[in-house]
């Protein structure tokens, strides 16, 4: 099942071959796009040539329903992709100077890349100024770091955001990108004739055909639906029910006393006996919940979105009940999750590891 | 010199590119990481105690650390490669300065240098940069990266008008 991580599996020699095949086909297609031209992708910002919007948004649907699709078909596990976080406010400072950026030198860092390698000199200039620009922030970002750190999210969706399902937020996305491709189309054919002349039907029978596929494609992934908390245990439980058999997810009590006074975690702890119990006496902090919460929903979304100092533990006076929410939620990606010890003989051995879901090969950081 | 592809073709190529370096490695594109990288490293070079001393720097390239011995290095010089053997193939292969009619090739490389000063250090407030960010975070939907996205064109689009004397014949139909 996908993804897998060829450094981990290969060996870091293999694993470099493949990122470095992956780089290949990068610079290749930026190449053939016609990003290694500033004038090309400086005529997006005057609407005369929107290849930059076309190509972008290209890319972005087609990358974004093959990993949706193989999702919905079950074949990769969304759960262990790297999923930018959001710093939001950061995010929009500094694209809109990298905007101004873009226009006023020509290239953003991948371009300017590929237009050093075909030998431009501005393109080598541009990424000289690169450079020296990475180097102002490495020096700079200690007087606003806070502001920096702000508004983060680990991995916060659109979908989350919109409060779709996965499926109607790819099935948007394509629609949005038909409708930025018709209206690119017809800017650039304004520009060229007069605006009498343009043809406000969709003629293109090659594109149509192509726009019809790739919503029939955003449909189907919506359609199938993404699999379910147990369709992904099914999926992916041979790969975490060694952590239950040797009893690696279980911490002993006095490990849950000394996390919960570690200042450097964020533990969060659920509770899932009944109300009436719970109210009669529970953990600090400890919050009530049951089982069918962990299903699917908000306070899942919240879990997996938990920074990566987050652990969540789990207490229940049943053990079968703490087992399948902890089978749950580990299926839908909630990366450091223990099950509180009932035996009160079990050994005390420390068993909290923080695994943070930041890879490092987490590109562009 | 042969023509560019067709935007959609080579969006589709991208977008299998970008969906393979999810599938086979976790994470997605980008090239303004190895390119920090590439500028700390230069830095540790020179100054290695200043690079310890950094926080920020020190985490890539503190003590024995090598900033350069990392995967997005490696990503990086494939793309080069891509770039360089794309346009080899294609007839595309040629010093020269690529401007627009108005400006003279000395101004252009300013402007370059300035725009590429002003992209990298953006790149590093907005954590990533087109390809990073926009591209591969937009791909599997992170909320961030598609704010990120529309607030680089907005930016590109309200600072075109100011400059473009950079990039428009003079005689161009605004």
């Amino acid at each position: 099942m996908l993804p897998v991580d060829v450094t981990a599996s290969l060996g870091k020699t293999a694993g470099y071959l493949v990122f470095f095949a992956i780089g290949l086909g990068f610079g290749a297609s930026l190449e053939l796009a016609g990003f290694g031209d500033a004038r090309r992708l400086a005529a997006q910002f005057y609407f005369r040539n929107m290849t930059v919007l076309k190509t972008m948004f290209t890319a972005i649907v087609v990358a974004c329903v093959l990993i949706f699709l193989s999702s919905a078909l079950g074949l990769l596990d969304f759960a262990r992709i790297s999923v930018n976080p959001t710093y939001l406010w950061p995010g929009i400072v500094g694209g809109l100077i990298m905007g101004a950026g873009f226009i006023i030198g020509g290239y953003c860092p991948g371009t300017s890349l590929v237009s050093a390698a075909s030998f431009k000199l501005d393109g080598i200039a541009f990424l000289f100024g690169t450079l020296v620009g990475a180097g102002l922030f490495g020096e700079s970002v200690s007087g606003f770091s806070r502001f920096w750190n702000s508004s983060f999210e680990e991995r916060l969706l659109v979908s989350d955001w919109l409060g779709w399902s996965i499926g109607a937020t790819v099935t948007g996305v394509a629609v949005l990108a038909l409708m930025m491709f018709y209206a690119a189309e017809k800017t650039e054919e304004a520009l060229r004739t007069s605006r009498r002349h343009v043809k406000w039907l969709p003629s293109n029978k090659r594109y149509l055909a192509s726009g019809a596929g790739l919503l029939a494609l955003a449909l189907l992934t919506w359609a199938l639906g993404q699999p379910d908390p147990a369709e992904k245990w099914k999926l992916l439980g041979s790969r975490f029910e060694p952590m239950l058999s040797s009893r690696e997810a279980f911490v002993h009590p006095l490990e849950y006393d000394k996390t919960a006074n570690d200042p450097a975690l964020r533990l969060v702890t659920l509770d899932l006996r009944p109300k009436a119990i719970f109210e009669a006496g529970h953990r600090r902090d400890a919050r009530n919940v049951q089982l069918k919460d962990l299903w699917e929903g908000p306070l899942v979304t919240s879990l997996v979105q938990l920074p990566s100092q987050g652990v969540v533990i789990l207490v229940s006076e049943d053990e079968a009940v703490a087992v399948q929410a902890w089978q749950w939620l580990k299926a839908q990606g909630v990366v450091n999750l223990y099950i509180l010890e009932n035996d009160p003989n079990a050994p005390f051995t420390p068993k909290i590891k923080l695994k943070t879901t930041r890879k490092a090969g987490g590109l562009c950081s | 010199m042969k023509p560019y592809w067709n935007p959609y073709l080579a969006g589709t190529l991208l977008g299998v590119v970008l969906f393979s370096a999810f599938a086979l490695t976790q994470g997605g594109l980008g090239a303004s990481g190895a390119i920090s990288r590439i500028q700390i490293a230069t830095t540790d070079l020179f100054f290695p105690s200043h690079v310890d001393r950094v926080g920020y720097l020190a985490a890539v390239a503190g003590g024995e650390k090598s900033a350069l011995d990392h995967s997005s290095v490696v990503l990086l010089l494939g793309t080069f490669a891509g770039g360089l053997l794309s346009a080899w193939l294609n007839g595309r292969l040629r010093a020269e300065i690529i401007k627009g009619p108005r400006i003279t090739n000395r101004q252009r490389i300013f402007f370059a240098v300035l725009g590429g000063a002003i992209m990298g250090y953006g790149a590093r407030f907005a954590r990533g940069c087109t390809s990073g960010q926009a591209l591969s975070g937009g791909a599997v939907l992170s909320l961030g990266s598609w704010t990120f996205m529309f607030s680089v064109f907005a930016g590109g689009y309200l600072v075109a008008y100011f400059v473009r004397k950079l990039w428009e014949a003079p005689n161009a139909a605004r």
